[in-house]
């Protein structure tokens, strides 16, 4: 059986759930048996390559490179993920959108006593005013709520895959929980 | 007088009820569940949440179980498609009218809207979310008040008023604007009226209403026996 080619993708999650993912220890060896991970945080590649099958994505759209990223992963693969709260709801990151990034940035890094309080502003992406679920800009194939999914949901939805099960997976997941 | 009992079909199945009950109490006896969220046992109810709504035959539209009494010979379908549709899309309606981050709330895991979501097979929020300003009351010593996190299903109301008999709480404004508000709309904390009986804490589904100091694996709601309390209320009096 030819492997498919899975990517996952850490946008602006905490990586709790590539953390959840590594959480399925010995069972990972057992996935690798059906795929190859192409690209993600776990791997050296710095190019999202072309031609995935699935893609899993982590975390909200909190910047304009988000957004770019997500618009070429949408185009280059067949089945895209919503993996954990951050990429179904928005979730913390989302927590932000009640004042905006502006507020934000300014009351957690001059809102305090700091010796040189200022907002870092060179080198990093600037914050979108929302953090917004990647299904508000891109089609999404599949959600797996959860904060983080646990292990078992992730295994479970990544075997499913495999079978081409895409409607039915059975999974236990809630919001947060 | 006797109160007749009356007869009507439930999905499919014959069941009998008094006269005086409604299609949400006959339905719950003989094993039909119907999903609610303002009811609760022992006030009363007003159907605001719009979850139990169930369909009846020769009427087009749908009728809330917890206020709807019974008829002779009614038909009623308490699941369909259609009723699934609505259910979710009330579920959906109330994520993202407020800031519901269940990952940072302290009933994660005890929460009625988290739980019902899940019962209903939500796994996104199609609707955009709104993210209002909404402020926390931490001015009680011993409970918050959560904006964020209420759904208006104004059982805190109820229950302040119609079992402790203190009417501490009250909705303000209308639509979208609604709040729960204490005493004429002052911090809680500053509130004469609140006996402190944590009623309302335990009865609100959600975490808009909690108590201080508790992590989220001790903040589970022990809803009071309100039917309890309430008879042996009437004894006294």
């Amino acid at each position: 059986m030819k492997k498919l080619r899975l990517a996952t993708l850490w946008l602006d999650g905490c990586s709790g759930c590539h953390m959840s993912l590594l959480d399925a220890d010995e069972r990972l060896l057992e996935l690798t048996a059906f795929f190859d991970i192409v690209y993600s945080p776990l791997v050296d590649v710095k190019q999202f390559p072309e031609k995935v099958d699935i893609t899993c994505i982590e975390g909200p759209i909190s910047s304009p490179e988000d957004e770019r990223l997500l618009a070429e992963v949408r185009k280059r693969t067949r089945l895209l993920v919503a993996m954990g709260d951050c990429a179904v709801t928005g979730n913390i990151p989302a927590m932000r959108n009640i004042e905006g990034a502006p507020a934000m940035l300014q009351n957690i890094y001059t809102g305090q006593e700091l010796l040189q309080p200022q907002v870092p502003g060179t080198d990093i992406p600037i914050l979108n005013d929302k953090a917004l679920p990647i299904h508000h800009f891109v089609p999404v194939d599949l959600f797996i709520p959860g904060c983080p999914p646990s292990a078992d949901t992730l295994f479970t939805t990544l075997t499913a895959l495999v079978k081409g099960e895409t409607d039915q997976i059975p999974l236990p997941a809630c919001f947060g929980a | 007088m006797t109160t007749p009992i009356l007869t009507l079909t439930i999905d499919g199945k014959e069941v009998s009820g008094l006269a005086t009950e409604t299609i949400l109490q006959v339905a719950r006896e003989n094993g039909f569940s119907i999903p609610t969220l303002c009811w609760l046992e022992g006030l009363t109810s007003v159907g605001s949440c719009r979850l139990c709504m169930v369909e009846l035959r020769g009427s087009t539209a749908l009728h809330p179980a917890c206020i709807t009494l019974i008829q002779e010979g009614m038909t009623v379908t308490t699941s369909s498609e259609r009723l699934l549709r609505y259910r979710r899309a009330i579920i959906e309606l109330l994520f993202s009218e407020r800031n519901h981050a269940c990952a940072v709330c302290v009933v994660n895991g005890h929460c009625e809207l988290q739980s019902l979501a899940q019962q209903l097979g939500l796994d996104h929020i199609s609707f955009p979310g709104l993210y209002p300003a909404l402020p926390v009351d931490a001015s009680h010593s011993r409970f918050v008040m959560d904006h964020n996190r209420c759904i208006l299903c104004t059982r805190c109301v109820r229950v302040c008023s119609e079992i402790e008999g203190a009417h501490t709480w009250d909705v303000k404004d209308r639509g979208i604007r609604s709040r729960i508000v204490a005493d004429l709309d002052t911090p809680w904390g500053d509130s004469t009226t609140c006996t402190g009986c944590g009623k309302c804490v335990h009865v609100c589904p959600t975490g808009a209403l909690f108590e201080k100091g508790k992590s989220v694996a001790e903040m589970f709601k022990k809803p009071p026996a309100l039917p309890y309390l309430k008879a042996t209320r009437a004894q006294e009096v």
